[in-house]
C-alpha cells in the first residue's frame, strides 16, 4: 500500500484514503464547439502511458475530498513529488529507474 | 518411547506424551513435536500421494517448504484444513490427520495406476491432450482429471472461528529469528529502535535449534538462545512466532499472518485461530535464511529420501531418528555435518556420497573417525524400494563419464544439493537478482525498499559470519533511524562452516527415457518433462513452468525452481540467468482465505445501507434486494403472495387509488452558491437559467464523451439553491465528477456542493388519489393542481414535519415526493399511511416501481443504458438546452460515430404472444434463421408483466428503432424463437394526462 503525500492536508497517509483519477495536465478546452473531432477526440481518449515519471491526479477522498496532482514513477510505483491542482509540474531530478 | 525416539536428544517434553491419529490409527507423540516429527518417531515415512501419479511420499523437509506431507486436518465441523504441512503442524492433543490424493488406502492406492501411465502425462499434457476433440473435454477429461487430481478436498462447512486483523507500527521488522535475525533484532533495540521479530517457528532460533553444539560467547547455543529470548523480552522487543510474514508490499508494509490456536489441545473461548499483521516498518532487515536444495536423479522421490538438512532437525529438534542406516549424498559440506551428528546419536551412516571430487580435509578425517566411507566425485543412478527406500546406487564419474555402480543398503537416503537464500519477500518489491555462478544461485542485487538482508538470505554460511552480519544489519537499520548503533561481534566455537556446488540432474549413465528423476515433488514434474519442454520450444522459464507446472504447486517451488532453472539451461546450452527465474509472488506459504477476510464476513462482510423505514418495511414483510450498498423493499407479499402477484397487486393499487413507496435511497445533492445556476448549466444537459424557483426540471447528466451517465430531477429551491436528486447508485459517482469539474476545471465558480442523500428521507405518493391523503397533512401551501401543479417544489410542513415538497410522476400518476429530514421519515410514513388508510394506500417496492415507469417508458440508468448511449438514442434530445454554447458531453454529441445512422435506439418491444415475457439483456435479430453466428441488433433493456396493460411489455435498444415502429423482431431464445414488435416505448396513458390531475 502505498504512502502518499496530500498537499492539502499536508500529511503522508496510506493509499486507501486516496482515489486515482487518471492523467494531470489534460485540460478541458475552454471552448469544446471550436475543436476539431480529431482535437476533441485526443483530448478524451489519449493519453500519454507514460513508462516512468508521469503525472497524474488523485483525490483525497476519504480526508479533504481535493484533487491534487502527482508524479508518479510507473516502473517502480513510488510518488515521487505531489502537488495542488493547478500547479505547473515540478521539474524533479533526473533519477533513473532501475 | 516409539522405536525412532531418542531419549534425551531433541526439546520435545519426553514428560507429556500427546496422543493422536494418522489416517484412523491412534499414535502417540511428544509435547514439542510436529504431526512430522512424531509420524517419523514411529517410523513412519509414508505420509501422502504425489498429484500426478499418486507415487507414495514422505517428508523430505522439516519446515515450511514441504512440498510431499500434506495431510487433511480436522478439529471438528467447520474445522478441516486440506493440504496442511506435516512438518509444521504442531502436535496437539486428539489431533485428526488424514492422508490425502489416495483411494482406497495410502499403502494401496489405485490411482497409482496414473504412474504405470505417466509416459501419457508428459509436459504439456494439459495442452496437447485437451485440444480436441470438444466434446470429449466435457464429457471424459474434465470429470476423469478432476476426480483423481486435486490436492486434499476443500471443507464444505462454514468456518466456525474468528480470524483476527490489526494494523501496526515498527521502527524495525525483522523477519525471521535465526542466528542473524536475533542479533539484529538485539542490535537495532539496543540502540533503541523498537523492533518487531517475526518468525514461522514456534521459538526462535532458526538453525541453532537443530545445531546445538554450537557455542556462542562461550554458551552451548541453546543457552545463548534462552538468554537472547529473555533480553529481547526486557528491551521491549514485539516477539511473533509462529508468525510468518506472507508479502512484503510497497513502502516497507508488509503482512503476516500469526498462527494463535491451531497448536492448543483446546481453543480457549473467543480466541480468534490467526491474526493478518498489516504492518509498516521504517526499516525492515530480512533474516529468512536458506532452504536447502534437493538432487535430481532417477527415484529421489521414494519416502526415506530426505533433505540433510531436515533429518539433522529430526534428530537434534525432535529427538527422532529417521532411520536406522543413513546414506548421504551431498554437494555441499552441510550435508557431513548431519551425518556426524546421526552417526554420533547410534545411526549407522555407511556412506557419504559426494558428487565433488575434492573434499576438505577436515571433513574427510571427521568421517574416517566415524567410520563413514566418503565416496568422492561420485553420482546416483537409481534408488530401490516400494514404500521406503532401501537401497541407494552410487556410481563414480571419471572425465564426464558414469562407471559401474555399486548398490548400497540404506532405510533413508539423507541429500543436499547446496543452499538456496530465501529471496521469496525481497523479490516481493521487485527487486533485482544477480546471478553467483559460483554458488549457483542467485543473491539479492537492489530493491527500492528501506531494507536490509543478513545471513544466509544473502549467501553467507556459517554461524559466525551470519551473527556478525545479523548484528551489522540491526545496527544499520537503528543507524538509518538517528540512533546511535553497534554491532557488537561474538564469538562462536564449534562454527559449522561449507561450501558446495550445485547441478541440475546428476550424471547418469541409464538411458533417459526409463529415469524417473522428480525436480517438483508436489507437481510431480521429472527433469525429462524439463528436458521435454524445451526441445518442444520453450525457451524462458515462464513458459518451461506453464508447460510443465514445475513450481506452480502449494509450495510455490521452493524446492524446485533452481533445479528446473538448471536443468533447462542446461538443455537451452545456456546460463540460468539468460532462462530467467519465475516471479515470486505473495503468499510466502498457503495462507487461510479467512485470515484474509478477517472481521469482514457474514454481516459485516460489507456495509447495509438502510433508510429511515427501513425497519416499517421489515415489520411488513418487505422482501429485499440489494441496490449498491442499499437494501430495499422488492415488494410487499401479503398472504402466500409469489413475487408477480404481490407486484401486480401493487402496481394496481398505484394506477386506481394510492401507493406509498419508499425513495429515501434517491441520491441527493445540494448545489449552493451564487455561480450555482451557471454551474449546472454546464454539467447537465438542461438550460437551467430560467427555472424559476418552486420548479423542478428532469436534468440529464452526460460524461464528456456524450454518454448518459445519471438523471435526476432538479429542483430550484432559490436563485443560488438546487435541490439535485442522483439515482440510487450513481449518488457518490456523480458528486465526484461534480466535484472534479468544480475543483479543477471551474474553480473560479463559487459554488458550494453538499451530499444530501442522508439528511433526507424520501416518500414517494402516487396515484389518482395521491392529493386526496395528503392535502389534510399539509401546513402552509395549497396544492391543488392549478396552485401546485405539475414539476413544482416547495417547503412546508407535511403531518407537522419541515419538508421539501416536490410535485412530479415517476409512476405517471399523480405523484408527490416528500422530503423530510430522516429522523422523521419513519413518522412521516406512518402518518401517510394512516392518513391514506380509507384510501386503501397501499406500500409497493422497488419491482412494482419498475413496472411502472416501464409502462411510462421512463428509462432507468444503467438498466437501460449502459454507457455508449446517447439522450438522442434513448428519445432525450429534448432535455438539451438548445441555445447553450457548452456542457459536459455536449461537443460528443456532434462526433462522427455519435450521429451516424444505424445507432440503436431506446423503443418498446411486445411480443407476439403477450404471456411471454422476454428475458432482459437477451439478443435481438432481424432473420431468426440466419446463419450462426447471427448479427445482433440490439437486445432487451426492461421486461416485465404489466397488470395495466394485461400482458407482458419490454423496452429495447434496436438499431434504428425509432424508424422502425410496427415492424417485427426476433429473440432467439434457448427454447425457441421469440416473435416482437417494435412499438413505441410509452404504453400507459401515452398523452401524459393521468400525472397532470
Ligand atoms: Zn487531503
Amino acid at each position: 500500500m502505498l504512502l502518499i503525500h496530500c498537499p492539502y492536508c499536508d500529511e503522508t497517509l496510506p493509499e486507501m484514503e486516496f482515489a486515482y483519477a487518471g492523467e494531470a495536465h489534460v485540460a478541458r478546452p475552454v471552448d469544446p464547439s471550436r475543436t476539431t473531432d480529431e482535437e476533441w477526440r485526443d483530448h478524451l481518449f489519449v493519453r500519454s502511458n507514460t513508462r516512468g515519471p508521469h503525472a497524474e491526479r488523485w483525490r483525497h477522498v476519504h480526508g479533504c475530498a481535493r484533487f491534487f496532482n502527482a508524479v508518479r514513477d510507473t516502473v517502480t510505483d513510488r510518488v515521487l513529488a505531489t502537488y495542488p491542482a493547478g500547479s505547473p509540474r515540478p521539474d524533479l531530478p533526473g533519477k533513473d529507474t532501475p | 518411547m516409539s522405536r525412532h525416539r531418542i531419549p534425551g536428544r531433541g526439546r520435545v517434553d519426553a514428560g507429556r506424551p500427546v496422543q493422536f491419529t494418522f489416517d484412523g490409527r491412534s499414535y502417540d507423540g511428544l509435547q514439542g513435536d510436529t504431526l512430522a516429527s512424531a509420524l517419523l518417531s514411529h517410523g513412519v515415512h509414508l505420509m501422502g500421494r504425489s498429484f500426478k501419479y499418486h507415487r507414495p511420499r514422505g517428508p523430505v523437509t522439516a519446515g515450511s517448504e514441504e512440498p510431499n506431507a500434506l495431510v487433511g486436518t480436522s478439529r471438528g465441523p467447520g474445522r478441516t484444513e486440506p493440504n496442511t504441512r506435516a512438518t509444521v503442524q504442531e502436535l496437539r492433543h486428539g489431533l485428526v490427520a488424514e492422508s490425502q490424493n489416495r483411494w482406497p488406502t495410502l499403502s494401496f492406492d489405485a490411482g497409482a495406476v496414473n504412474d504405470a501411465l505417466s509416459p501419457l502425462f508428459s509436459a504439456g499434457f494439459y495442452y496437447k491432450t485437451f485440444m480436441w476433440p470438444r466434446n470429449f473435454w466435457d464429457k471424459v477429461y474434465e470429470p476423469v482429471i478432476r476426480r483423481a487430481a486435486g490436492l486434499g478436498r476443500a471443507p464444505t462447512e462454514e468456518d466456525p472461528d474468528i480470524y483476527a486483523s490489526r494494523y501496526a507500527h515498527t521502527d524495525v521488522l525483522v523477519v525471521g529469528a535465526g542466528p542473524s535475525g536475533i542479533a539484529a533484532a538485539l542490535a537495532a533495540a539496543r540502540a533503541g529502535a523498537s523492533v518487531t521479530l517475526a518468525d514461522e517457528g514456534t521459538e526462535i532460533g532458526g538453525s541453532l535449534l537443530s545445531d546445538p553444539g554450537v557455542e556462542i560467547d562461550g554458551s552451548p547455543a541453546w543457552d545463548w538462545l534462552e538468554d537472547r529470548a529473555a533480553e529481547l523480552r526486557d528491551l521491549g522487543v514485539t516477539l511473533l512466532t509462529r508468525t510468518t510474514a506472507i508479502g512484503y508490499y510497497h513502502q516497507n508494509f508488509l503482512g503476516l499472518v500469526e498462527r494463535l490456536t491451531d497448536h492448543l489441545d483446546e481453543i480457549p473461548h473467543g480466541a480468534p485461530r490467526e491474526r493478518m499483521w498489516r504492518l509498516r516498518a521504517a526499516r525492515v532487515v530480512l533474516a529468512q535464511g536458506a532452504l536447502e536444495r534437493p538432487l535430481v536423479f532417477d527415484g529421489n522421490d521414494r519416502p526415506g529420501v530426505m533433505l540433510a538438512g531436515a533429518a539433522q532437525t529430526y534428530l537434534n529438534r525432535y529427538g527422532v531418528a529417521v532411520g536406522e542406516r543413513a546414506v548421504v549424498v551431498t554437494s555441499h559440506d552441510s550435508a557431513y555435518y548431519a551425518a556426524f551428528d546421526l552417526a554420533d546419536a547410534g545411526i549407522a551412516v555407511p556412506a557419504i556420497i559426494d558428487t565433488r571430487a575434492e573434499i576438505r580435509p577436515d571433513l574427510a578425517s571427521e568421517a574416517r573417525l566415524r567410520a563413514i566411507e566418503v565416496l568422492s566425485g561420485h553420482t546416483v543412478t537409481a534408488t530401490s524400494g516400494r514404500l521406503c527406500v532401501a537401497s541407494v546406487t552410487a556410481n563414480p564419474v571419471t572425465g564426464g563419464e558414469v562407471g559401474e555402480g555399486r548398490q548400497l543398503r540404506c532405510d533413508c537416503l539423507l541429500v543436499s544439493g547446496g543452499w538456496t537464500p530465501s529471496l521469496h519477500l525481497f523479490s516481493h518489491t521487485k527487486a533485482s537478482l544477480s546471478w553467483d555462478a559460483e554458488a549457483g544461485t542467485f543473491l539479492p542485487d537492489r530493491s527500492l525498499e528501506d531494507l536490509h538482508l543478513a545471513g544466509a538470505g544473502r549467501g553467507l554460511w556459517g554461524y559466525a559470519a551470519s551473527l556478525s552480519d545479523g548484528a551489522e544489519a540491526g545496527a544499520a537499520a537503528a543507524h538509518a533511524l538517528g540512533h546511535a548503533a553497534q554491532a557488537t561481534g561474538l564469538l562462536v566455537a564449534r562454527d559449522r562452516i561449507g561450501t558446495g556446488i550445485t547441478h541440475g540432474q546428476l550424471p547418469t549413465h541409464r538411458a533417459p527415457s526409463r529415469v524417473r528423476a522428480f525436480v517438483d515433488y508436489q507437481n510431480d514434474v521429472t527433469a525429462k518433462d524439463i528436458k521435454l519442454a524445451v526441445s518442444e520450444g520453450m525457451r524462458s522459464i515462464e513458459h518451461v513452468k506453464r508447460y510443465t507446472t514445475t513450481g506452480m504447486a502449494t509450495d510455490q517451488g521452493k524446492l524446485s525452481n533452481l533445479n528446473a532453472l538448471a536443468i533447462a539451461a542446461d538443455a537451452l546450452g545456456t546460463t540460468p540467468p539468460q532462462v530467467g527465474l519465475t516471479t515470486f509472488r505473495p503468499p510466502y506459504t498457503p495462507t487461510t482465505f479467512a485470515t484474509f477476510a478477517g472481521y469482514h464476513r457474514g454481516a459485516a462482510f460489507e456495509v447495509t445501507r438502510r433508510t429511515p423505514i427501513d425497519g416499517w418495511a421489515e415489520e411488513n414483510g418487505a422482501v429485499w434486494e440489494p441496490v449498491g450498498q442499499w437494501r430495499r423493499a422488492r415488494h410487499f407479499p401479503q398472504g402466500d403472495e409469489d413475487m408477480d402477484a404481490a407486484v401486480d397487486r401493487e402496481c394496481r393499487a398505484v394506477r386506481a387509488g394510492v401507493g406509498i413507496f419508499d425513495a429515501s435511497t434517491l441520491g441527493k445533492i445540494d448545489v449552493t452558491g451564487p455561480d450555482a445556476a451557471t454551474f449546472m448549466n454546464r454539467m447537465y444537459t438542461n438550460a437551467w437559467t430560467k427555472l424559476a424557483p418552486g420548479r423542478c426540471r428532469y436534468g440529464l447528466l452526460l460524461g464528456e464523451d456524450g454518454y448518459v451517465r445519471d438523471d435526476g430531477v432538479v429542483g430550484r429551491m432559490a436563485e443560488d439553491r438546487f435541490h439535485v436528486t442522483t439515482t440510487t447508485g450513481g449518488a457518490a459517482r456523480v458528486l465526484t465528477m461534480m466535484e472534479d469539474y468544480l475543483q479543477t476545471e471551474w474553480p473560479d465558480l463559487d459554488v458550494w456542493l453538499t451530499s444530501t442523500t442522508e439528511h433526507w428521507a424520501v416518500v414517494a405518493l402516487n396515484g389518482p388519489r395521491a392529493r386526496d391523503v395528503l392535502a389534510p397533512l399539509v401546513e402552509g401551501l395549497d396544492i391543488s393542481g392549478e396552485a401546485f401543479p405539475m414539476m413544482s417544489v416547495a417547503e412546508c410542513t407535511v403531518a407537522g414535519f419541515p419538508a421539501r415538497l416536490f410535485r412530479l410522476s415517476f409512476t405517471g400518476e399523480l405523484g408527490y415526493e416528500i422530503n423530510v429530514p430522516a429522523r422523521h421519515g419513519r413518522a412521516l410514513w406512518e402518518a401517510l399511511m394512516a392518513a391514506g388508510a380509507d384510501h386503501g394506500i397501499t406500500p409497493y417496492g422497488t419491482e412494482a416501481m419498475h413496472v411502472l415507469r416501464a409502462e411510462k417508458g421512463f428509462i432507468i440508468v444503467g438498466q437501460d443504458t449502459d454507457g455508449t448511449v446517447t439522450p438522442e438514442d434513448l428519445g432525450l434530445g429534448w432535455t438539451i438546452g438548445k441555445t447553450k454554447e457548452d456542457f459536459v458531453g455536449m461537443r460528443s454529441l456532434s462526433r462522427p460515430d455519435l450521429v451516424a445512422r444505424g445507432r440503436k435506439q431506446f423503443v418498446g418491444l411486445l411480443t407476439a404472444d403477450g404471456a411471454v415475457r422476454l428475458e432482459e439483456g437477451a439478443q435481438i435479430v432481424d432473420d431468426p434463421d440466419q446463419p450462426l453466428p447471427m448479427r445482433m441488433i440490439g437486445h432487451v433493456t426492461s421486461s416485465y408483466n404489466s397488470a395495466a396493460l394485461g400482458r407482458s411489455i419490454a423496452l429495447a435498444v434496436v438499431e434504428n428503432g425509432r424508424e422502425r415502429m410496427g415492424e417485427t423482431v426476433h429473440i432467439p431464445m434457448p427454447e425457441g424463437n421469440v416473435e416482437a414488435t417494435i412499438a413505441p416505448g410509452v404504453f400507459y396513458d401515452p398523452d401524459g394526462g393521468r400525472a397532470k390531475l
